[in-house]
């Protein structure tokens, strides 16, 4: 079978631009030749099919539009186009974390099985910790075996405290650890309480039911949902599960060490409209920041340089 | 609630109209990537059912459907999925990037081996990853499994493979399953590591199956992640966990034709029996109705 294989953006669409180049004003034809492009390149970054319908379709529009610029001529107008709306979507600036008035903060953390929850946990709570606060760590994940274990030995690493009432593996009532962890911080003096739970399917409406009874438990300050980087077209129905089912108020885009190219960061940030506020890069505790825009942008698109590219049109 | 997404459900429209038009290759090509098909592999598909319904002459959606079914149900019978596992002991190293399922999957494997009356140990080479050693040594109990566990903290994952495989031989155990650490396939100093456990273990034995694990969300990278691990771990078969969920893995059909690595297992659930073997007919069925 004959796989096409395409350079990547860059090159694509400094070969479109070369035919460009010259010309007063972009024609319907060029525009939806370089609109095209877009839409592969953006498939192919696993963008959401209605998210990259709704991006090509506002990219196409501004493009025929009148926008003039005297600095860029049209082909470069067009990755100054794409490139906007990119980071648009993604969100300007990064949301920090929304802390409480009334100590402690509460921050539940929410997602698919294997996301990087638990990992997230470890590298709040140290992030947390190196900035004077004295983060609690929840063991609410009371199904999947030994994650009880694992977040222990996680605030061992990053050194700080854990609440872990219940052995897991199927014993104990996560609702119930997740009330009790909040008297445990208040009498213990906990200003931050992070409450790690267990994954969980965006069809499985048991555990979905199960998680929103723990946010109406604790009330949080945040819950984060974090997804994986790697995810495809998935991201959407899941991320619109989560919405409805824990309806979280940020989002965490886990294992953006490898090379993914994240398109699930758009899809999600567009349907839901909930902030990317942390990028997790890593298995070390450290490997956490918080999230770029602007780089997010150029990786999905792989556009490299996006200043060069534009100096190339 | 979010209702279980279906590509039949996202083909009704498509398969709703009476005769084939422009419409209908377009909702065909919107649900091949919807369910992670890739668009190399959509639009090969539709060049390929394009040509057939010309050939037939036919304008009937149906006949669409049926040929729809019949291509990708060939495409992804084109491989044979048996495992083999008539080696004594027959190693089975189980590799994959970070937290697909791999030793969720070696437990609900270790059972269903020991359903079968053969006797099993695991083997916990993942030394790095917090609580992975107690995670998997709870799967083996559960599964009927002994366990080899690493002597000491961050000992070197090779040693305790090569632990695992001695034991089978000197026990006649007659299936040793080795875990693992996750690791992104760009990271050349782990997959390094995982081409020395692979190095060590045929100093004692040929390795009866090295087991790619592929979580059904992945989107297009998971063909990046076959190919670094064939490369490095010489996989020969591949499993696709989480199928319980809402995404449906058509990535799987690009990343067999190009590697021309079979599909051997099918995780669908966290449930200790949630495991099947890959069988054509029945992805398919789930994929178009
Ligand atoms: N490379 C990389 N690995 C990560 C990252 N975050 C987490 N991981 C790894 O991903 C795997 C799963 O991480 P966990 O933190 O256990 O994920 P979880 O969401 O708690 O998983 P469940 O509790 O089983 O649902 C582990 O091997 C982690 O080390 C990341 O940013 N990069
Ligand atoms: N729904 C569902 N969840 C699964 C399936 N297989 C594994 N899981 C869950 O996915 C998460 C990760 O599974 P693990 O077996 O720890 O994955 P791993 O590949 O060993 O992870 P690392 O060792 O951290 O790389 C756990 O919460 C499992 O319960 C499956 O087929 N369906
Ligand atoms: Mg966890
Ligand atoms: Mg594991």
């Amino acid at each position: 079978m004959i796989m096409a294989t395409f350079g990547n953006l860059t090159d694509r669409l400094a070969d479109t631009f070369k035919n460009l180049r010259g010309k007063g004003k972009l024609s319907e034809a060029d525009v939806d030749r370089t609109v095209r492009e877009i839409r592969r390149a953006l498939l192919d970054a696993d963008v959401a099919l209605e998210v990259v319908k709704d991006f090509t379709g506002r990219v196409r529009e501004r493009a025929l539009g009148h926008e003039v610029s005297s600095a860029l001529n049209p082909a470069q107008q067009v990755v100054q186009i794409v490139n906007d709306e990119l980071v648009t979507i993604l969100g300007g600036e990064a949301r920090r974390i929304e802390f409480a008035k009334n100590p402690p903060t509460v921050i539940m953390l929410a997602g698919l099985q294997g996301a990087g929850k638990t990992t997230l946990a470890g590298k709040l709570s140290k992030w947390l910790a190196a900035d004077g606060h004295t983060p609690l760590l929840v063991a609410a994940d009371l199904q999947r075996p030994n994650a009880v274990t694992q977040l222990q030995v996680v605030a061992e690493q990053a050194g700080v405290a854990v609440f872990a009432p219940e052995p897991g593996n199927g014993k104990g009532d996560p609702v119930k650890v997740a009330k009790q962890a909040l008297k445990f911080a208040k009498d213990k003096q906990h200003d931050v309480v992070i409450i790690d739970t267990a994954g969980r399917l965006g069809v499985d409406a048991e555990l979905m039911k199960q998680a929103a009874n723990i946010r109406k438990a604790v009330d949080p300050d945040e819950v984060l949902f974090i997804i994986d980087a790697m995810i495809g077209q998935d991201a959407v129905k899941t991320a619109r599960a989560f919405q409805e089912g824990v309806d979280f108020t940020g989002v965490v885009l886990s294992k953006l060490d490898g090379d993914a190219r994240g398109g699930a960061a758009l899809s999600v940030a567009s349907i839901t409209g909930r902030p990317i506020m942390f990028a997790s890069t890593g298995e070390g505790l450290d490997d956490f920041e918080p999230f770029h825009p602007d780089r997010m942008a150029s990786r999905i698109l792989d556009l490299g340089d996006i200043l060069t590219l534009i100096e190339q049109a | 609630m979010a209702a279980s997404w279906s590509l039949s459900g996202a083909l009704k429209s498509m398969f709703a109209r009476d005769t084939i038009d422009a419409d209908t290759w377009s909702d065909l090509e919107d649900a091949l990537i919807s369910a992670d098909f890739g668009p190399d592999i959509t639009d090969s598909v539709i060049e390929e059912l394009r040509a057939s319904v010309a050939k037939y002459k036919t304008d009937d959606p149906t006949d669409l459907k049926r040929m729809l079914r019949e291509t990708l149900e060939e495409r992804l019978a084109r491989l044979d999925p048996t495992l083999t596992l008539s080696a004594r002991p027959a190693v089975v190293l189980v590799v994959g990037v970070n937290g697909v399922g791999k030793t969720t999957t070696i437990g609900k494997f270790a059972k269903f081996l020991v359903g079968h009356g053969r006797t099993v140990v695991v083997g916990a080479a993942d030394t790095f990853r917090a609580a992975a050693v107690e995670q998997l040594a709870t799967w083996a109990e559960r599964g009927g499994a002994s366990i080899v566990r690493p002597q000491q903290q961050g000992q070197d994952p090779a040693s305790v493979a090569f632990q695992t495989v001695e034991r089978a031989q000197r026990d006649s155990i007659d299936i040793a399953i080795i875990d693992t650490a996750g690791r992104l396939q760009t990271k050349s100093g782990l997959m390094d590591e995982l081409g020395k456990i692979r190095r060590v273990v045929e100093k004692q034995t040929e390795i009866a199956e090295v087991l790619l694990v592929l979580d059904a969300t992945t989107g297009q990278n998971g063909v990046a992640q076959a190919e670094a691990f064939i490369q490095h771990a010489g996989v020969t078969g591949l499993v696709i966990t989480k199928l319980d969920g809402s995404a449906k893995a058509g990535f799987v059909l690009a990343v067999q034709e190009r590697t021309g690595i079979p599909i051997k297992l099918v995780g669908q659930g966290e449930g200790i029996n949630d495991l099947t073997g890959f069988t054509p007919h029945v992805f398919v069925q789930n994929l178009v109705g």
